[in-house]
């Protein structure tokens, strides 16, 4: 027969949630009661249809209209606004810029397949694009990116005094956040070392590293 | 046998590891101001994001709620310190910007606490014929406020009815009840 007050409790039941007490109650009466056995199964069920609802894209693409709002001057990154990060530091902008540089270089070699030297300056305006054949490359630049960081988090060490908290903060959570994704890349490639796609996205996070310190230097260079 | 809790099941769809991996690093250079950084979060995010507003809110607020939510996330981006994933962090977001909407229009607390919603305008009888998704869906949909959202926190997102309460600035009393409530209404319209 149906029970009012566990009638409302079948959904608590069903998830776990009933003191132990009241889930020892609530099942002898579902032993006796096949109506609230039934509403069981179908409130289960329903939780089961919910959960796997899918996802589901926009019919029209909303990124136009989210771009033209986080950045109304159109098409040009406003990150000198949003980011003026050595705008009262033009000596240690000037060093990263530096740094950019030679970390670029230095991961740009690291994933070419040839030795040849390019300019510093091109590899700061031209952007090293990710190769689907990476393994020797991607190798070579798990030995030069320690030395990048390495560097990089001199300068910062040089000019921290100099920077304001946040500044510093956002700064040092951006490292981590790459570095710790550099090192599960590391990580995986060592368990898997012919792996085109681990290698290919360890290179690319090296590369996403250089485009970081690129936006540095670009930023630097607006604010000097 | 018991519904364990379930997090943030909407994160499932694509494996835990790999999104996080790529979407700390999108986040840095976001953080940054590159904005081609993050397009490609949104682009990984926006299908369960415009689910949850057209869920939580309906399908004709959804787009601009959607928009909102990723403006949002860009201008709070400094903010986001990587205790949790980003997908998390940006679903709260999503969250908060469909209880605001709702809270806006004067309608949110006095749904929450009304016994007397019209349930029954969901129940539309069940005929022994098999009812696909998009019945469902629209099931869903004619549910009152309270009991819809509470639904799609809990069942469809996997939060917990603590963090619903708090969420709603209600207690988890009124969560479970909303909850059940809304089952109830909807397991007239399951697949059989």
């Amino acid at each position: 027969m149906m029970n009012e007050h566990w009638t409302e409790r079948l959904s608590e039941y069903v998830d776990g949630e009933l003191a132990h007490d009241e889930l020892v109650a609530c099942e002898a009466h579902l032993a006796a009661c096949a109506e609230c056995r039934a509403v069981t199964e179908d409130l289960r069920a329903v939780a089961r249809t919910a959960a796997a609802l899918p996802a589901d894209d926009p019919a029209t693409d909303l990124w136009p209209g989210i771009l033209s709002t986080i950045t109304p001057e159109a098409s040009v990154i406003p990150i000198t606004r949003r980011r003026p990060w050595y705008s009262s530091v033009p000596g240690l902008a000037a060093a990263a810029a530096i740094i950019a540089v030679l970390s670029g270089g230095s991961v740009w070699l690291a994933m070419r397949s040839n030795t040849s030297l390019p300019a510093p300056a091109a590899v700061v305006a031209t952007a090293p694009q990710p190769s689907t054949t990476l393994a020797p490359a991607a190798a070579r630049a798990e030995a030069t990116y320690d030395a990048a960081v390495n560097d990089l988090r001199k300068v910062l060490d040089a000019g921290r005094g100099r920077l304001d908290s946040t500044t510093v903060r956002v700064l040092e959570r951006n490292l981590a956040i790459i570095d710790s994704a550099v090192a599960d890349a590391q990580r995986a490639v060592a368990r898997d070392p012919q792996n085109a796609y681990l290698n290919a996205y360890l290179a690319r996070t090296m590369r996403r590293k250089v485009d970081l310190l690129r936006q540095a230097v670009s930023i630097a260079r607006a604010e000097t | 046998m018991t519904t364990p809790t379930r997090g943030a099941r909407a994160l499932k769809r694509i494996p835990a590891r790999q999104r996080s991996d790529s979407d700390a690093v999108e986040v840095a250079l976001a953080t940054s101001g590159d904005t081609r950084a993050f397009e490609r979060l949104y682009r990984s995010h926006v299908g369960r994001i415009h689910a949850l507003t057209r869920r939580m809110l309906s399908p004709d607020e959804a787009d601009d709620a959607t928009q909102d939510v990723f403006i949002r996330a860009w201008q709070k981006l400094e903010s986001f310190r990587g205790e949790s994933a980003f997908g998390t962090w940006l679903h709260k977001i999503a969250v908060n910007v469909c209880l605001g909407r709702r809270a806006q229009l004067g309608q949110a607390r006095a749904r929450y606490h009304a016994d007397d919603a019209p349930l029954e305008t969901v129940a539309h009888p069940h005929t022994g014929g098999a009812l696909d998704r998009v019945d469902f869906e629209t099931a869903l949909e004619r549910l009152p406020d309270g009991a819809r959202q509470v639904f799609v926190l809990h069942d469809v997102e996997g939060y917990r009815h603590e963090e619903i309460a708090e969420m709603l600035g209600t207690v988890t009393g009124t969560s479970k009840s909303q909850l059940h409530r809304a089952r109830m209404a909807l397991r007239q319209h399951l697949e059989r």
